[in-house]
C-alpha cells in the first residue's frame, strides 16, 4: 500500500486552504531504464477530496505532474474542525485515501 | 504590444491545443485519456474544428517561475475570475504530452490551483479557463528551464 | 517565513512578474531565486519525514524492538538538537559518528539489524532507504538550532584536521579537491552559486542544508549521499558509506558552521 500523504488545511474566513503532498513515483512513460526499454507510465490520474463526507474538488493528471505531487486548492465553506479527506487513484488501479482536520 | 497577427497565432495554438484534447468545445468531467494522450501542437492543430477562437483573456491569471533550475518540478499556479468557469487546464506547449492537468470546478471550490508538471524544455505554459458556454480563455508564460549544476 | 499560494497572492504575483519583465530584465540569479521561494511551501522531504518518525517508533529488526533508545549524543532517546552537535565523538563505540553512522550502530545494537544491510544497499533502497527517512526524522527536530559541534574530544579535534587535509587535497582524474570548487567566495557552476564551504556564511548555505529533498531525482539526500556525489563529479572513487574519510569531512565543515542555524530539511535542485 502507498505511503501516506501529507495533508495541510488551513481555514481563513470562510475558506480552508488545502495543501497536499503525495507520495508517488509519477512515471512519465517517456523514460527508459538501464536496458534501454521504456518504464511503463504509472501516474495519478484523479484526485478527489470531500469536506465532512461531501465531495468537493475533483481533478485529473496526465503523466507530466510531477513525482511526489504538490496540490493546493481552496474550499468554500470551511471552518476550523471540519474534516478534509483526499483520495487519489493511479492508472494501475492502485487507491490512497487520508484525512486531516481543519485547523 | 501584441500585433493582430500575433493575438490569433496565440489563439490557434491554444485551439490547436485544446482541439487535441477532446475538451473543446464541450467539457467532459471524467477521465480522458484521449485528453491526456494528445501528443504535439501539429497534431492538436490539425484536428482543430471548434466553433471559436480561444481568447487570451486577462481574467485567466498562470503564475509559473521565468526560470525553472530543474524541469522535473516547476510550480504551476492557475486561477480565474472569470464567471461560471467550469475547468482549469495547465498545458506546456512541447511536452509530448501537452495536457497536464484538469481541474473541476464547481461551487465548492475557489477557481485557483496550484501543483507541480515535469518541462521536457523551455517552452510556452498555458493556463485555460473553460466557461459554462464552451468558450475557452487563456493566459500564457514562457519558462526557461535549465539543468543547471554539474549537470545532474 | 514561507511563501503562501492563496489567490491574492498568486494574482499579485502574476502582476509583479508581469511587471517585474516589462520594467526591467531580471538576472538570473534573481529568476533563480524566485523559483526556490516558489518551492519551499510543500517540501517532499516531509513524507520522508513523516517516514523516519514512523521507523524511529516501530518495532523491527530480530530484536524486534525500536530505536527509542538510540543515543544520538545527547542520552538514550533525545532527538531534539542532536543534529547540530553531529558528528561528535561517542564513547560506547570509541570514534567520532555522523548521524547516519551513528543510526547504523543502533539499528545494529538495538534492533539488531546487520549494519551490510544499510552499507551495501543501493542509495533509496531497502535499509538504506530506511536510514535516509530517519536522518532526515532526526535532522528536522533541530531545525532553526545553531550549530555548535563539540570539539572537546581528542578524537573530535583529529578528525576536524583530517577532514580539513581531505577538503584540500588533490586528486582523481581531474585533480579537483573540494576546494577546486568550495575554496573560495564568488564561484559558480552554471547557474549554482558555490558556498565556499570553509567557513559561514557559506557552510549555513552549503553544510546546514542537508538532508535535502533534490528534485532533480525526486531524491531525500542525505549528507553522506551529497559527499558520495560530489566525489563522483570530480571523478574520485565513491567513498564507502559512513566511512572515516566522510564523518571526518562533516566534522570539518560542521565546525565550520558554527552558530548558522540548521535549515533541514530543505528543497534543492
Amino acid at each position: 500500500m502507498a505511503d501516506p500523504m501529507r495533508i495541510r488545511a488551513q481555514a481563513s474566513g470562510d475558506k480552508a486552504t488545502v495543501r497536499v503532498l503525495m507520495s508517488h513515483e509519477m512515471e512519465s512513460g517517456q523514460r527508459k531504464d538501464a536496458s534501454g526499454k521504456i518504464v511503463p507510465a504509472w501516474h495519478i490520474q484523479n484526485v478527489t477530496a470531500s469536506l465532512n463526507g461531501k465531495p468537493v474538488f475533483s481533478c485529473e493528471w496526465g503523466p507530466a505532474v510531477s513525482k511526489n505531487p504538490f496540490l493546493q486548492f481552496t474550499v468554500k465553506g470551511a471552518k476550523a474542525g471540519d474534516k478534509i479527506s483526499v483520495t487519489w487513484k493511479d492508472n494501475k488501479g492502485d487507491t490512497r485515501t487520508d484525512e486531516a482536520t481543519v485547523s | 504590444m501584441q500585433t493582430r497577427r500575433q493575438t490569433l497565432k496565440h489563439s490557434a495554438v491554444v485551439a490547436g491545443l485544446l482541439a487535441g484534447t477532446g475538451l473543446f468545445p464541450r467539457y467532459a468531467l471524467a477521465f480522458n485519456q484521449g485528453a491526456f494522450d494528445a501528443k504535439s501542437i501539429a497534431d492538436a492543430v490539425k484536428a482543430l474544428g471548434a466553433a471559436g477562437a480561444p481568447a487570451q483573456s486577462s481574467a485567466v491569471t498562470l503564475t509559473a517561475p521565468d526560470i525553472a533550475e530543474n524541469g522535473a518540478v516547476v510550480p504551476l499556479a492557475l486561477a480565474s475570475t472569470l464567471p461560471n468557469v467550469k475547468q482549469l487546464l495547465l498545458l506546456v506547449e512541447k511536452n509530448p504530452n501537452v495536457l497536464v492537468s484538469v481541474f473541476n470546478v464547481n461551487e465548492s471550490v475557489e477557481p485557483s490551483f496550484a501543483t507541480r508538471t515535469k518541462m521536457g524544455q523551455s517552452s510556452d505554459v498555458y493556463a485555460v479557463a473553460i466557461t459554462a458556454d464552451g468558450k475557452a480563455h487563456y493566459a500564457k508564460k514562457e519558462v526557461k528551464v535549465t539543468l543547471g549544476g554539474c549537470g545532474g | 517565513m514561507r511563501m503562501t499560494l492563496n489567490a491574492a497572492a498568486v494574482a499579485a504575483m502574476g502582476l509583479l512578474l508581469a511587471t517585474g519583465a516589462a520594467l526591467a530584465q531580471k538576472t538570473s540569479t534573481q529568476a533563480i531565486e524566485e523559483y526556490r521561494e516558489m518551492l519551499q511551501d510543500g517540501n517532499p522531504a516531509d513524507l520522508f519525514e513523516a517516514k523516519g518518525e514512523d521507523l524511529w517508533k516501530q518495532k523491527r529488526g530480530p530484536r524486534n524492538a525500536s530505536l527509542e533508545q538510540c543515543d544520538l549524543g545527547k542520552g538514550p532517546g533525545v532527538v531534539k538538537g542532536v543534529f547540530v552537535e553531529l558528528p561528535r565523538y561517542f564513547a560506547d563505540t570509541g570514534k567520532v559518528q555522523d548521524l547516519e553512522s551513528r543510526l547504523v550502530t543502533c539499528m545494529s545494537s538495538l534492533q539488531g539489524i546487520d549494519p551490510k544491510a544499510v552499507t551495501e544497499a543501493a542509495w533509496g533502497r531497502g535499509e538504506r532507504a530506511n536510514a535516509t527517512a530517519l536522518a532526515t526524522w532526526v535532522a528536522a527536530q533541530s531545525k532553526g538550532l545553531a550549530f555548535n559541534l563539540p570539539q572537546s574530544h581528542a578524537q573530535e579535534r583529529t578528525m576536524y584536521e583530517v577532514g580539513k587535509r581531505l577538503f584540500f587535497q588533490r586528486g582523481g582524474a581531474h585533480d579537483f579537491a573540494c576546494a577546486s570548487c568550495h575554496g573560495e567566495d564568488g564561484k559558480r557552476v552554471r547557474l549554482q552559486d558555490l558556498p565556499r564551504l570553509t567557513g559561514n556564511p557559506g557552510d549555513g548555505i552549503g553544510f546546514a542544508a542537508w538532508p535535502a529533498y533534490r528534485v532533480s531525482s525526486g531524491q531525500m539526500w542525505t549528507m553522506q549521499h551529497r559527499l558520495n556525489d560530489c566525489y563522483r563529479q570530480q571523478r574520485f572513487p565513491e567513498p564507502d558509506y559512513i566511512s572515516d574519510a566522510t564523518v571526518a569531512l562533516g566534522v570539518y565543515m560542521g565546525v565550520n558552521a558554527k552558530g548558522a542555524k540548521s535549515a533541514v530539511p530543505t528543497i534543492k535542485r
